[in-house]
């Protein structure tokens, strides 16, 4: 039975992974591989900013903002005025800034639980739109194997980055609400209540977003048929930037869940994301209902195995890819898979 | 392998032999090398897998494990003389790479490199979990190579059996690319359905690279467990096998000489920089992986050929003038008469996809020797009705029978083993084969030699049959000139008639022809009318879809005219001009 | 009338060949321009370089102003739609969705107004608007591409192949709507295989054989010309062939 609360608190949290992978996926056709790098980023500046020190993502952030502000220039040097250029370039850079200052003003003030939040949420989501626009966005047009690629580049130069950053340590933050309480023969801790229900009003918010908004609908749009989206006037550059952003909050999202559970290291990330990019194939990179329960599942067999053959758990975790990639892969057999 | 090839080995060899010899060289430098050419090993690999045959894996370093826990185990537990390990590690290399690869290869798109990440994680961690082979702490004391009694335990000792492997490797991936198996394989990247209608067994060709390629990681692996004498899982991670897979796409996937250029950056770069890294964040750590990942999306965004063909450009003149060949002794030729008069027969076919109906209950016949042209406007079903009878597609209904037999529910590859050859509508040559080399491929089912015989350069007389062949029936088709040109650089007419060409090298009683003559010039189609009207002669039967209404009229025997999915019109050309149903499907009704 | 949509000599290459070749075209305002000929006459090419979906060289001019480099979704807004050959629908949306998504870059309280307008033209999408666009049949598939396109209020409506793999009685409807939205005052480029429709209710006509230009003329006296049934049915033998490749 604990095994059971166990894998499902890990399981909601690799469902909010899956769930940011389909979307960038269905969106870019990016498998993002580098989302478990921003949930570890998350949760080592929380863990920075509780201590009071200046979180290592500021200089990753305005290293990335740098970046695309380079690359926006050079793609636009022919096409408009100077002037023109200028203002873009700023429009792309003044985020990064203003967020950067803000945060080197304020870290060190140490002003609760709830500022920390904000600030490692604002350093966080606008790494999304900016790794698009420097990693991605010039390879819009590349087949789903060179976006791949370039996903596991950006995954290994963010492991790099994130070393170099926030350091070989570990951390864990402290939990949002200390509490526990028994429930028959189960002891139920708050933050696993927190993990569930945060998990469950997020999945349900973005049901409705995609469900009930124009620009919801405009990103599944996007994901069905891009011609057809360009067609109706929606720039799928911004739909892709857009879907990036999401997916960022997302990661802040899980690491805020995250970070208590379980002490986060630079390189953590990766881990935790392929847990949930198990579950996205399982769900086939597409279903937002089946890719959840694959979470959960993967959850639970992640608590079964590490109870029975913890040396051996993650080699049955991603074992158990194979087979399921197999079932997927025939059953999309006949699209030609040639480039 | 063709000569210029040889050259370029031999002062490749050359330089490279000589350089432990000179001696201002410092160690440090030829242990770099030794790193350098155990990873070229595994680039190589890489190369033809990933560049060459299309399929991405990260997972490259676990086969590299295989080999170098293989023979670390059996040394150091089991007291083997390293030598002997070596066949060991390969075939546990080999046998490990032929289960993951039954299950990997059927993979397609971008579910393969994804399962490559899955296993190549799972491995690391068994590697990493095992007791026997000392977990996290890797194996030991892992003794040297020895040559009769001296040990090599020197870099400078070992530099030259790595490199010996080496050059041993490139000249057989060359020899194995020039052969029937290779082209094959070459042609899995851009032309997989063209291939597998030429009677190439795509599956076997995807596991027998990666197989090729997973044995030329665990080669590196030995080298590396007896030059290194320890392994560590640390050796075989994930990361490592991203590296493996920059080294490819550094070089230019798809060059043999890119890998030893990807390894060689690689290796000296992560040398470099974990030297100057440190120093600019303050602590140690591998930061060189930062650099790595900008490189490897920077290379995929600016140059995603990578940096071989830039500088291949350089050394062109060193390839030279290709002979010409000799066409007198060509591959023996089948039977025409054989067959009996009613060649195919579609009975009642029809292809339903989902609720759309694409082929209705559509009949009929090519009988031998004649030319039956198979029209209607867009959208009518006739590519479909040519996928039907190649076997590209299953009919949902009806019957298709050849010579007597049935062949709906056989594989294309089936089909061509029955002498239907077939031409495609969207060319699909592999366009950076030469066109004889393409034309070569439609000779595959004529010739028998295997992959070995190919590495071997066993196969040289059945070699010269082959593109005595080819040569042979580009001529025929009048591409005579742009033989040794790259199939991708031709006008779309010319790619045409070489499609038409490597059909002919199958030997075909029945020729499938979808839209040939789309793109040739006036006088190149009158010279394609008269080439098939002398097939006809020999006995050929043909089936044409065309669009040219010129072409089809002066050249068939009998008219099908198809008009949403159904056939509407049936019979000699000039009463198919006449038909109003006919006309109308074409011009539209003035509603 | 002056030109709303011009075209000057655009190219369109797929690596060595040429699908386009230095084609020119203009439609004034109010008018309806088809251009037909035979499959493979590089038609869908032009259309979808027109609308900026493929890269071109040449000038296209809207309105007076040089749109070549603008991307689609843009010329969307200036006030172009385009309904593709394959409708490009977002088949696992509702018609409803679908139309909505018509006029993206629209007010919502305008899109309104269009939405009872593109439900009175096209009464079937208004009895299905809660059903899956996957799940239409064909004309209905192409009264939602061309609903969805009206929602963005265009002024120049680019058609491709509009009665493709349609009954002849839909393709009569489906036409008889495209000429009443002339009457609107939507400009309209059409491109057609079915030419004796086409010519019926264009203005004016292109004939396009092998990616060029080789006919041009008033659609009433095309649509009597027995040169336009030879390029699609071929010529009578007697004639030589060289005559009518240039």
């Amino acid at each position: 039975m604990f095994l059971l609360q166990d894998g499902v608190t890990n399981g909601a949290i690799y469902a909010l992974l899956a769930v940011a992978l389909v979307l960038v996926f269905a969106v870019t056709r990016v498998i993002l591989i580098p989302q478990g790098d921003l949930v570890a980023f998350g949760g080592l500046t929380l863990a920075a900013l509780e201590t009071g020190r200046t979180p290592g993502s500021v200089w990753l952030l305005l290293g990335l903002a740098a970046a695309a502000t380079v690359m926006e220039v050079i793609a636009s040097r022919n096409r408009l005025p100077p002037g023109r250029i200028a203002l873009n370039a700023l429009k792309m850079a003044l985020p990064a800034l203003v967020i950067a200052a803000a945060v080197l003003l304020l870290a060190p003030l140490q002003l609760g639980s709830i500022v920390n939040l904000v600030l490692c949420a604002s350093l966080i989501i606008p790494m999304g739109p900016y790794l698009y626009r420097t990693a991605f966005q010039p390879l819009a047009d590349a087949s789903v194997l060179v976006l791949l690629i370039a996903a596991v580049g950006a995954h290994l130069a963010m492991t790099g980055l994130g070393l170099a950053f926030f350091g070989a340590e570990g951390y864990r933050t402290s939990p949002l609400i200390d509490a526990a309480f028994t429930l028959g023969p189960l002891t139920v801790t708050a933050q696993s209540l927190l993990v569930v229900g945060a998990t469950l009003a997020l999945l349900l918010s973005l049901a409705l977003f995609f469900s009930r908004t124009l620009i919801g609908k405009a990103l599944r749009a996007s994901a069905v048929n891009r011609r057809g989206a360009r067609l109706v006037g929606i720039p799928t550059a911004r739909a892709g930037s857009l879907a990036f952003t999401m997916a960022a909050a997302i990661a802040v999202v899980s690491a805020v869940l995250v970070a208590p559970l379980a002490t986060l290291y630079y390189d953590s990330g990766f881990i935790i994301g392929l847990k949930g990019f198990v579950a996205a194939i399982i769900g086939g990179l597409a279903a937002y209902p089946a890719t959840v329960a694959a979470a959960i599942g993967v959850g639970i067999l992640e608590a079964f195995s590490s109870f029975w053959a913890s040396a051996f758990k993650e080699v049955i975790i991603f074992a158990s890819i194979i087979p399921i990639l197999l079932l997927r892969s025939l059953r999309s057999a006949h699209h030609e898979e040639e480039e | 392998m063709p000569t210029s090839d040889l050259k370029r080995l031999a002062i490749f060899a050359a330089v490279v032999l000589a350089l432990p010899l000179l001696p201002f060289v410092p160690s440090f430098w030829i242990t770099l090398f030794v790193f350098i050419g155990i990873a070229s090993l595994v680039a190589l690999g890489l190369v033809l897998l990933t560049g060459v045959g299309g399929m991405t894996s990260f997972g490259q370093a676990a086969f590299v494990g295989f080999g170098a826990y293989t023979t670390a185990v059996l040394t150091t537990s089991f007291g083997w003389s390293p030598w002997l390990t070596l066949p060991v590690s390969l075939a546990t290399t080999g046998v490990a790479a032929l289960a993951i690869g039954l299950v990997t290869v059927r993979l397609s798109g971008h579910y393969l490199p994804l399962g490559t990440i899955a296993w190549g994680m799972c491995f690391y961690y068994l590697f990493g979990n095992l007791q026997v082979i000392g977990a996290h702490d890797g194996i030991s004391g892992i003794p040297p190579l020895h040559f009769i009694d001296q040990p090599l335990t020197g870099a400078r000792a070992i530099y030259v059996v790595v490199w010996i492997a080496v050059l041993l490797s490139i000249a057989g991936t060359l020899n194995l690319l020039n052969s029937r198996v290779g082209r094959g394989i070459r042609a899995l990247r851009s032309g997989a359905t063209a291939a597998e209608s030429s009677g190439v067994n795509v599956w076997r060709a995807k596991l027998l690279v990666f197989v090729y390629a997973a044995l030329l990681a665990g080669l590196a692996g030995w080298l590396y467990a007896h030059f290194q004498r320890a392994t560590t899982p640390g050796a075989f991670n994930l990361n490592i096998g991203i590296e493996y897979l920059l080294m490819a796409v550094i070089g230019g996937a798809g060059h043999v000489y890119g890998a030893i250029l990807g390894a060689a950056i690689v290796v000296l770069a992560k040398n470099v920089l974990q030297d100057a890294m440190p120093m600019i964040f303050g602590f140690a750590g591998n930061y060189e992986i930062i650099v790595f990942g900008v490189l490897l999306i920077l290379l995929l965004q600016v140059s995603r050929d990578g940096f071989w063909p830039a500088i291949a450009g350089r050394f062109s003149r060193l390839s030279g003038v290709a002979a010409p060949i000799d066409t007198t002794y060509r591959l023996a030729k089948g039977d025409m008469t054989l067959s009996p008069d009613l060649l195919l027969a579609v009975k009642g076919a029809t292809k339903r996809f989902g609720g759309l109906v694409a082929v209705n209950d559509v009949s009929f016949k090519v009988p031998r020797g004649h030319i039956v042209g198979l029209i209607g406007p867009n959208g009518a079903g006739k590519s479909t009705t040519f996928n039907l009878v190649t076997g590209v597609l299953g009919v949902s209904e009806g019957e298709i029978h050849f010579a007597g037999e049935r062949i709906d529910g056989l594989t294309p590859r089936q089909i061509a083993a029955r002498r239907i050859a077939r031409t495609f509508q969207h060319v699909k040559l592999a366009p950076g084969m030469s066109v004889l080399e393409n034309v070569a491929i439609g000779a595959h089912k004529r010739g028998r030699a295997g992959m070995l015989a190919g590495i071997l350069k066993l196969d040289r007389a059945e070699e010269r049959r082959i593109f005595a062949e080819a040569a042979f029936q580009i001529e025929r088709v009048g591409l005579q000139a742009e033989m040794h040109r790259k199939a991708g650089e031709l006008a779309l007419g010319q790619q045409r008639l070489a499609e038409i060409a490597r059909a002919l090298c199958l030997d075909p009683v029945l020729l499938l022809l979808d839209e040939p003559a789309a793109g040739l010039r006036h006088m190149e189609k009158q010279a394609l009318a008269a080439l098939i009207r002398r097939l006809r002669y020999e006995g050929m039967s043909v089936l044409l879809v065309e669009h040219d209404m010129d072409f089809v009229m002066q050249l068939t025997d009998e008219i099908v005219v198809l008009d949403f999915g159904t056939k509407i019109a049936e019979g000699a050309p000039a009463e198919i001009r006449r038909n109003e149903a006919v006309i109308e499907a074409y011009l539209g009704t003035a509603a | 009338m002056s030109a709303l949509f011009e075209i000057e000599a655009m190219s369109v290459s797929y690596g060595a060949v040429e699908a386009v070749q230095r084609v020119g075209l203009s439609v004034p305002a109010g008018a309806i321009v088809t251009v037909i000929g035979a499959n493979g006459a590089g038609k869908t090419t032009l259309l979808a370089a027109a609308m900026g979906l493929l890269p071109s060289r040449g000038t296209v001019r809207f309105d007076g102003a040089d749109i070549s480099a603008m991307p689609a979704e843009d010329r969307v807004a200036a006030g172009i739609s385009l309904v593709p050959e394959q409708r490009d629908l977002f088949g696992s949306m509702t018609v409803k969705e679908n139309l909505d998504l018509g006029a993206f870059r629209r007010g919502r309280a305008e899109a309104a107004d269009t939405l009872d307008e593109v439900f009175a033209l096209f009464p079937r999408l208004s009895e299905r608007s809660r059903q899956e666009a996957g799940t239409l049949s064909g004309g209905e598939r192409q009264m939602l591409a061309m609903g969805r396109a009206l929602m963005a209020r265009p002024r120049l409506l680019m058609l491709d192949e509009p009665s493709l793999g349609l009954a002849p009685l839909i393709v009569r409807d489906i036409l008889a709507t495209v000429a009443g939205l002339r009457e609107k005052g939507v400009s309209i480029l059409l491109v057609e295989q079915n030419a004796r429709a086409a010519l019926k209710i264009a203005d004016h006509a292109y004939v396009m054989e092998l990616g060029e230009v080789t006919v041009e003329g008033p659609a009433a006296k095309l649509a009597n010309d027995p040169k336009i049934a030879e390029i699609y049915l071929g010529g009578p033998k007697e004639m030589p062939a060289e005559d009518r490749t240039r």
